[in-house]
């Protein structure tokens, strides 16, 4: 479709993401809003404001989208394989750290999916889990992870799960420990549940790392280290499933 | 709204309230999943109407022939033979685990981590919601996994007739291993002859082989022409009658089936479908889904995907093999029996090859695109297995997916994500 308009959004648990692309897959809009308590507001307002002539959904309300617009959907996994792959070639997997989900996509050299890992029920080594922390901690969450890699040594932390990780911070913080090295330690224990998670699907190569946490330097100097390969950022992480969706507006059009 | 079951169900000791509740659940549920089903062969009804009844008219029937002599017995797994039970005058039923009940007394008795097909055993004991449980004279249990094992130590003294009769399975295909499964029939034949005081001859165990052969001939013809595209009937559906299969009487649901068989024929002929053809097809494999347990059926089918084939104990691993019926002596056809019972490969055995070899034959046989691997949780066995199930498959160039739920619905959200996910693969 000629000088057509595809958008793609992406309902997660903690931000909406938009993006509208042209019939060359070039971005020209991207737009975020927390997803508050009425994401179906909030993403009408935004499919209303930015005209496009095709919309696909994804994330976990893209069956809200559905209803609402009654347009094509598709998962998160697809979507984010998409978009990394559009963002940057070549790389073997995709780590993706949302609010309160976490996956790892194996890809082939197409960029088509080869095998995906996701968390189970619980937000343990997401995002949300690092918000928590943050807090307990008394750090802002846009420089948590700088503070962590200000720390001299690194605490262990032994709780994946947020509730049991806050009683040990508490604890550690009565004993007099440095935040920031119980800051890095927290990080480390998100890296090495989802190194985990890359190393079942993927066992080299370039990983592109996406979501929220991407954003902390902290998870992406550390994942690097632990599993001694290429970590790459797309420029706008929180953005790719949408952008993947995007991508697939486009291309359900061109036969 | 009183059923017409209800003094039955008294009488039973069922608890009235409770078991309201359940079948008010069972029939919303079926009617979400079952009844909006699209393009259902007509042959199903007759499983609608069995599982509508399945705590009514079944159990009424049952209670009528055991007025007149004849003998329940309950069992909660394949390695339990039907046909010895037959041969002494006594109806084998498939006993209720599909469905999370009364957890709250569960856990006092069991550890919070028992899977759930375990937990759901004693649910509906202690709920008293079970009139299969209820009205059985002989509760099977079997030592399969240990989980199993070791709760049947504690449910023998829930039950309220005191009837647990436990049989002992092998962990190994080996000489000994066939050794001790052969001895615990012949055990197992004295139980039910003690049971029903019947005595078990060539003549009569002959006739209860053919009868269940009859029987896993129209499940097994059933489940070969889910190989055709467009399938001609949806998983769900197939799974249902796989779920009856353990409870109805044996004669008329060996009809119902080769009367639905008759009628997907006609339709693979025209060519019609329960799902368009071209429709990704799935072939499930793990662990056995009871009734009414159908939710990773239900995300599958409902995530545009048709399911061909179950490899599971609810499912081919019950329907599979054929006695051989030719014996002459008691010996013989014992012998007989063992060596098809002998080929079940459970995931208790070790190691077990065959199950990984079965697998791969059935996404061959029935045209399957990908397999999902289904493991309850804390089930160690299958979850073990699943790991490398899911690297021959890869190795074969089968796509995998292997999901580890329960009964419950909260993970209704990544489970739908995961499925919808590995279809898109598929596509």
């Amino acid at each position: 479709m000629s000088g057509g308009k595809f958008a793609g959004i992406d309902i997660g648990s903690r931000s909406i993401e938009f993006v509208i692309v042209d019939d060359n897959g070039v971005v020209l809009c991207s737009q975020q809003r927390d997803t508050g308590f009425d994401p179906v507001c909030e993403a009408r307002e935004l499919v209303a404001q930015y005209p496009h002539d095709l919309l696909m959904a994804t994330g976990y309300g893209r069956s809200l989208c559905e209803v609402e617009f009654d347009c094509p959907t598709v998962t998160e996994i697809k979507a984010h394989a998409k978009g990394a792959h559009a963002s940057i070639s070549g790389a073997s997997a995709i780590l993706d750290i949302g609010g309160q989900d976490s996956k790892a996509i194996a890809l082939y050299a197409s960029g088509k999916v080869k095998k995906f890992e996701m968390n189970d029920r619980c937000a343990a080594g997401t995002g949300k889990f690092l918000e928590i922390m943050a807090t307990n901690l008394g750090f802002p969450l846009d420089t948590f992870g700088d503070a962590a890699l200000e720390a001299q040594e690194e605490i262990n932390i032994s709780s994946m799960c947020t509730v049991f990780a806050e009683s040990e911070v508490t604890s550690l913080i009565a004993r007099g420990a440095d935040r920031k090295a119980i800051a890095r330690g927290l990080h480390y224990s998100v890296i090495r549940r989802a190194a985990g998670m890359i190393n079942r699907i993927s066992d080299s190569g370039d990983i592109i790392f996406t979501g929220g946490v991407a954003k902390n330097r902290c998870m992406t100097t550390l994942l690097a280290k632990h599993l001694q390969r290429r970590v790459l950022i797309p420029e706008d992480p929180q953005a790719i499933g949408a952008l993947g969706a995007a991508l697939l507006a486009m291309e359900s059009t061109s036969g | 709204m009183n059923s017409p079951h209800e003094e039955m169900w008294k009488k039973l000791g069922l608890n009235i309230d409770s078991h309201n509740a359940l079948l008010q659940v069972l029939g919303g549920a079926y009617g979400d999943i079952y009844l909006n089903q699209k393009n259902r062969p007509k042959g199903m009804e007759y499983f609608d109407f069995v599982l509508s009844e399945i705590h009514g008219q079944r159990i009424q029937e049952l209670l009528d022939e055991q007025a007149a002599g004849r003998k329940i017995i309950g069992s909660y797994c394949v390695f339990v033979p039907e046909e010895i039970c037959l041969a002494g005058n006594a109806s084998l039923v498939g006993l209720c685990s599909g469905a999370d009940f009364a957890m709250e007394e569960v856990e006092k008795l069991l550890p919070r981590n028992t899977c759930a097909l375990i937990k759901s055993t004693f649910g509906f004991r202690l709920g008293e919601v079970c009139p299969y449980l209820e009205s059985a004279d002989m509760i099977v249990g079997e030592n399969t996994c240990d989980g199993k094992k070791k709760a049947y130590e504690t449910l023998g003294t829930i039950l309220p007739k005191n009837n647990l009769y436990v049989m002992d399975i092998p962990q190994m295909k080996s000489v000994e291993g066939r050794a001790l499964l052969r001895g615990e029939y012949v055990r197992f034949i004295k139980a039910v002859e003690e049971l029903t005081g019947v005595t078990i001859t060539v003549e009569s165990l002959r006739e209860g082989i053919r009868t269940v052969n009859t029987k896993r001939a129209a499940m097994h013809r059933l489940l070969k022409l889910r190989a055709a595209d467009p399938a001609p009937i949806s998983g769900l559906d197939a799974l249902l009658a796989n779920q009856v299969f353990p409870s109805d009487n044996p004669a008329r649901f060996t009809d119902s089936v080769n009367n639905l068989c008759d009628e997907l024929e006609k339709r693979i002929e025209a060519k019609e479908g329960a799902f368009p053809a071209k429709t990704p097809r799935i072939l499930i494999s793990g662990c056995p889904m009871a009734v009414p347990n159908w939710k990773l059926p239900a995300v599958v089918e409902s995530s545009g995907a048709v399911i061909v084939g179950e490899e599971s104990c609810v499912g081919e691993r019950n329907t599979r093999n054929q006695i051989d019926d030719s014996g002459t002596t008691i010996d013989e056809l014992i012998d007989a029996l063992t060596d098809r019972y002998f080929k079940v490969d459970c995931a208790v055995f070790t190691p077990n090859n065959d199950r990984l070899q079965h697998i791969k034959e059935m996404v061959k046989a029935y045209n399957a695109d990908g397999v999902i691997h289904y493991g309850l949780q804390f089930c160690q066995p299958y979850l073990m297995e699943s790991i490398p199930v899911e690297k021959a498959l890869e190795d074969a160039e089968i796509p995998c997916l292997r999901v580890e739920t329960d009964y419950s619905m909260e993970d209704m959200g990544q489970l739908k994500t995961r499925v919808e996910a590995f279809i898109e693969q598929l596509q």
